[in-house]
């Protein structure tokens, strides 16, 4: 678990205000512990992805939500996607091979 | 393996300025940058090149030595280029975190709607296609819920849309904290051949309140009181979230002393409330008042003060 203090830290380039206005956007959800924020790994990733689309990519602030939500959607499908092909994985061969088949008459 | 050319690379003269570089970097880094392209070993491969060769151009110093062929293309003296590693975390359990961007609150999970593929042909899968019927366990359901700031404080019973048809009520725990998920077991999607149904998983927002701040389980107030009552003290009635309580404030209370409630804040599964601070601002009368700036003009300190000398260089 990382403090609001160490994430300025370990972003280069980053400043307070501008991670408190992301945290306010909800573009980054870091937990509220006693102490304040409490970020996890995926947050503070989360961060750094957000400070390279920014500044390197130069995406402006008006562009970002959609970025973020489009890019969200996507994790989201890849997630659940992988918890199919788990699921199909741990099939039978028969049906592993009818669905192969089913998928690759559709394509 | 030999770096390419990093002119190449970002596909630029090798007189380009500054500006076409930058250029021509975001528009590559724009294709090319791996949280982009979840599960596209080429292009991280390719954003690592074009990072590479834009860390040599983009600093006049190294550019020049490698114009000067002092460096190679791979610049072996050049720390990696750090760039974000964000779907590492995205495409497992941690980036459920990141499921939706709703501010608006309610935002029905659409993506199982592809999922209720699971639910089909369970009258029609027939003979024919293999094997016996699988039973699976439905999938579980995201939901958003936004509840007022006073809300998650005290709990209550709020209804949850799931669907046109289907709502849902839902007890919001004391105490709920911005972010927490609730999971209603069996809730979820209808399970595949008699498996199990999901669960649904509502991550609870919590709405700012125009004056009480959250701070883990203590709340914050800030207090404007009377120059009368920071000087003579005597009691106010203060909001807490569970209603209004009295407090006393003391004799020569200045804006900024902080007063506390204990108990008043929010409740703790299994330990002791949360307390109210009440930090006191001192609040001049609106308006002109002659009385006062007349006592002021007369009036000589007993302990003149200078409330700025930590400020003298």
């Amino acid at each position: 678990m990382i403090s609001f203090e160490a994430v300025i830290r370990l972003v280069v380039g980053l400043n307070e205000a501008e991670l408190r206005h992301w945290i306010a956007e909800r573009w980054v959800r870091p937990e509220s512990g006693a102490e304040g924020y409490v970020f996890a790994e995926v947050d503070v990733a989360r961060v750094q992805l957000i400070h390279e689309l920014r500044y390197e990519l130069a995406i402006d602030e008006e562009a970002m939500p959609v970025v973020l939500q489009l890019l969200d959607q996507v994790y989201a499908l890849r997630r659940r996607l992988r918890v199919a092909l788990d699921a199909i994985d741990a099939q039978p061969d028969e049906i592993r091979a009818a669905i192969r088949a089913r998928c690759g008459a559709e394509d | 393996m030999a770096a390419r050319d990093p002119y190449e690379v970002l596909g630029v003269k090798k007189e380009a300025t500054e500006d076409e570089i930058r250029t021509a970097y975001r528009k590559l880094a724009k294709k090319h940058h791996p949280d982009l392209n979840p599960g596209n070993k080429e292009a991280e491969a390719r954003f690592k090149e074009i990072a590479v060769a834009y860390d040599l151009l983009s600093d006049k110093d190294k550019r020049a030595r490698f114009d000067r062929g002092e460096i190679d293309a791979s610049g072996a003296e050049r720390p990696e280029h750090a760039y974000s590693r964000y779907r590492g975390f995205a495409e497992g359990a941690p980036g459920e975190r990141y499921e939706f961007h709703s501010a608006e609150g309610m935002a029905p999970e659409d993506l199982d709607d592809l999922f209720a593929f699971f639910g089909r042909g369970q009258r029609g899968g027939g003979p024919g296609r293999g094997g016996g019927p699988v039973r699976m366990r439905g999938a579980d359901l995201h939901f958003a819920l936004t509840v007022d700031f006073l809300t998650a404080i005290n709990g209550a019973k709020q209804r949850l849309q799931l669907a046109p048809e289907r709502s849902l009520e839902v007890t919001i725990p004391a105490g709920v904290r911005d972010g927490q998920i609730l999971r209603l077991k069996g809730q979820g999607g209808a399970g595949l051949n008699e498996g199990p149904p999901g669960d649904a998983l509502i991550e609870i927002h919590v709405a700012p309140h125009p004056f009480f701040r959250r701070e883990g389980d203590d709340i914050h107030l800030e207090l404007p009181v009377t120059l009368a009552e920071a000087v003579l003290g005597g009691k106010v009635t203060v909001p807490t979230p569970s209603g209004p309580v009295s407090m006393t404030i003391p004799a020569n209370s200045n804006t900024g002393r902080v007063l506390r409630l204990r108990g008043k804040g929010a409740p703790r599964p299994g330990g002791d409330p949360g307390d109210e601070y009440v930090t006191l601002r001192v609040t001049l009368p609106e308006g002109d008042d002659a009385a006062l700036a007349a006592f002021l003009r007369d009036w000589a300190p007993k302990h003149p003060y200078d409330p700025r000398r930590g400020m003298a260089s």
